[in-house]
């Protein structure tokens, strides 16, 4: 745990907590609401916006890659409801005909595209390169102290601690109307609350979540932490303030976990190559989801539709 | 333009019209077996099925470089992904039945999970010896390049069994789609043939995962069944419908992507597929939006034309532009607004339709009959002559100018 961890091991793991924690926030009340497919949507879509951004500013940079991702997710969102609405199609149809056409879309703008100058592959976006992101200034602990060396930290790690700040705020802001409207969504317009504004709110703050953790960990990775974490967490408990706690629990721990077994797995079994930490974290959530599923204290199904053990 | 045509009357080689044919028939295979999930209304699993064959090809090929072979026997890899696939829809039914977690969540859980445990494994291939990878991303867009003789065969048989147990097992398939319960309530094994269908899809996907990748196929599974529903409100119409459609995605996809450079096939099938779709939803007779809109023109048009007449009837003025076309349309009132002789005769008819109306509901207490008043439903629809007769000699007089004597 020396030089060689905070120069190699150190941002990679801040980066995978920050996206884990961002994602899983909303993740929470997309589950509740039954909205956990509106991730798979963002995150395929994310592709296509982020080849337009590339094609219209030409070159690989941080910030138009956002914000076209950003709005392609927009741009779903409302495509999903247009179908939904104008061809009385079920929502998990419509999300399914939109975000496999954008995602094909985006393939195939990416093929036409000139892309011998800039290395825009469809591998990274799918599976990120948590691994890459090092911070090669850093000569040891006191590097943390250290202003010149911070400088060098790699960028991504700013953007999602500020992302993952930014949810977080937002949750803490509208803590009181996602929880009314989550729960009863009757009773919530009844209080005047703006219940389509909110739904709104929180799946565009899903996607912005999704888009910064997707420079780190792909877009498929970050399916897993909208959905496992949240879900293994609702096992866990009927409250909803102790359900968010699981799930940033589960979350953090399945970034770690998943960066260590990753990283050192391989070399413990006697390979040294590492494998993808972006795979193994969600591999992880997954196991503690499926812990959660077996031996989890509020697993079992309530009432009808019971199975009887 | 002639190589798109070369292509499509498979004059463009032998690979082009390998592929043009496999495509074809995957797309058949996908649109028929995709609709019954799509009636189920679960038409999101085939993208957790998808995905959880990542892991199975990652481990059916080390399990074939560990017994001797090179790895890259499509059957072998094909078979190792409907393994995993299985067990992922077998743990999708088994976290939505068991534990209190929506389906929803279920499926999104089954899906990222295995597919990073196959990346995982791919990243493990990767390291193993560099020259064996064998293009398994391949798998994840497809690859047209290069198609084997034997591998279309393989494709096109698979396919030909998918549609079979299709139609073999359509009316099963139907009723438990359409209404579970009474399926269970008549002795179906409702679980069976859920088991069923997502088996079909499962075989469907994993003969598409060599020609569109993993992430495609789940197009093809969803957007034909779509499509076919705004083309019929029947079920057994609507299976080989979208059969139909996918299969001239597939065929006229693939020969478009033959015919010019940098056209990678999985994705131009998707896009044409979502083109049709695309034009059904506007343009589709009955369900279509244009067909919706130009209903709903005439109905709005129809409720006019009675508001008008009885504005004439009771010598209002009108000042709502659209009434003012209408009558004028129809050569009820003239340009400048007084109405014609044909006008004032349908109105006079109208308001007496109303005195009608008002009579009946004094005659009749209840509203079986008076119920079906709503504008616009002729009296002569709704009463007989006679009846209509014996209200007509209940409507007083005209009232004396100046109001009721």
């Amino acid at each position: 745990m020396g030089a060689d961890f905070v120069a190699f091991s150190l941002t990679p793991m801040l980066i995978g907590v920050f996206a884990a924690v961002a994602c899983a926030l909303p993740g929470n009340f997309l589950v509740l609401r039954r909205q956990a497919m509106i991730g798979d949507a963002i995150s395929h879509v994310v592709l296509p916006g982020i080849v337009v951004a590339f094609l219209a500013t030409g070159a690989v940079a941080a910030l138009p890659m956002l914000f076209g991702a950003a709005g392609a997710a927009v741009v779903a969102v409302v495509l999903i409801e247009a179908i939904k609405r104008l061809g009385r199609i079920e929502p998990g149809a419509a999300m399914g005909v939109v975000f496999t056409s954008l995602f094909a879309g985006g393939v195939l703008l990416l093929e036409q595209s000139d892309t011998s100058s800039v290395h825009l592959d469809v591998e990274h976006a799918l599976m990120g390169n948590l691994e890459s992101l090092v911070w090669l200034d850093a000569e040891g602990w006191g590097s943390l102290m250290d202003p010149a060396a911070l400088a060098g930290l790699p960028p991504e790690l700013g953007r999602i601690a500020f992302v993952a700040a930014l949810v977080a705020a937002l949750t803490l802001v509208f803590w009181r109307w996602l929880k009314i409207s989550t729960f009863d969504e009757a009773f919530a317009r009844a209080l005047g609350l703006p219940v389509a504004a909110i739904g709104f709110g929180l799946v565009v703050t899903a996607a912005v979540a999704a888009v910064a953790a997707f420079d780190a960990v792909g877009s498929i990775i970050v399916i897993a932490m909208f959905v496992c974490p949240p879900a293994a967490a609702r096992l866990m408990t009927n409250r909803l303030e102790t359900q968010i706690a699981w799930s940033l629990a589960f979350a953090t721990a399945s970034a770690i976990l998943g960066y260590v077994l990753a990283g050192y797995g391989p070399l413990w079994l006697g390979s040294d190559n590492a494998v993808s930490a972006a795979g193994m974290i969600a591999a992880v959530s997954g196991a503690i989801l499926g812990a959660a599923c077996l031996w989890g204290p509020h697993r079992s199904r309530v009432g009808e539709g019971r199975v009887p053990d | 333009m002639t190589p798109f045509l070369e292509a499509l009357t498979l004059g463009a080689g032998y690979n082009a019209a390998l592929v043009g044919l496999g495509a074809a028939l995957l797309g058949f295979a996908a649109g028929a077996a995709g609709t019954f999930l799509f009636l189920r209304k679960r038409a999101l699993v085939s993208d957790a099925l998808a995905h959880a064959t990542l892991p199975g090809v990652g481990l059916a090929f080390m399990a074939m470089v560990a017994l001797g072979g090179d790895g890259r026997s499509l059957l072998g890899l094909l078979a190792g992904s409907a393994a995993s696939a299985w067990i992922g829809l077998l743990l999708v039914e088994a976290i939505a039945r068991r534990t209190r977690l929506s389906e929803d969540a279920a499926i999104g859980a089954v899906l990222s999970v295995f597919f990073g445990l196959g990346v995982v494994l791919l990243t493990v291939i990767q390291t193993m010896s560099a020259g064996r990878q064998a293009g398994l991303e391949s798998f994840l867009l497809g690859s047209t390049a290069g198609m084997l003789y034997e591998d279309a065969m393989l494709i096109a048989l698979g396919g030909a069994l998918a549609v079979i147990a299709t139609w073999a097992l359509r009316r099963p398939m139907t009723l438990v789609a359409f209404d579970a319960e009474f399926a269970a309530a008549s002795g179906t094994d409702v679980r069976r043939v859920d088991l069923a269908m997502m088996g079909l899809v499962l075989a469907v996907t994993v003969i598409g995962l060599k020609l569109v990748g993993l992430i495609l196929i789940v197009a093809l599974l969803i957007i034909p069944p779509v499509t076919a529903r705004f083309w019929t409100d029947r079920s057994h119409h609507a299976v080989w419908i979208a059969g139909g459609l996918g299969a001239v995605s597939g065929y006229v996809g693939a020969a478009f992507s033959a015919s010019a450079p940098a056209l990678p096939t999985g994705p131009i099938i998707v896009l044409l597929a979502a083109a049709l779709f695309a034009a059904s939803l506007f343009f589709a007779p009955a369900r279509g939006v244009a067909a919706a809109l130009f209903r709903h023109r005439r109905f709005q048009a129809r409720v006019h034309r009675r508001q008008g007449l009885l504005a004439l009837s009771r010598q209002e003025p009108i000042h709502d532009g659209l009434t003012l076309r209408v009558l004028r349309r129809e050569g009820l009132i003239r340009p400048d607004g007084v109405a014609t002789d044909s006008g004032r005769a349908q109105a006079a008819k109208i308001a007496r339709d109303e005195r009608r109306w008002e009579i009946a509901r004094e005659i009749h207490q209840d509203a079986g009959l008076t119920g079906r008043y709503d504008g616009l439903t002729p009296i002569e629809d709704v009463f007989t002559r006679d009846e209509i007769a014996e209200f007509d000699t209940r409507i007083p007089g005209p009232a004396p100018l100046g109001g009721p004597a």
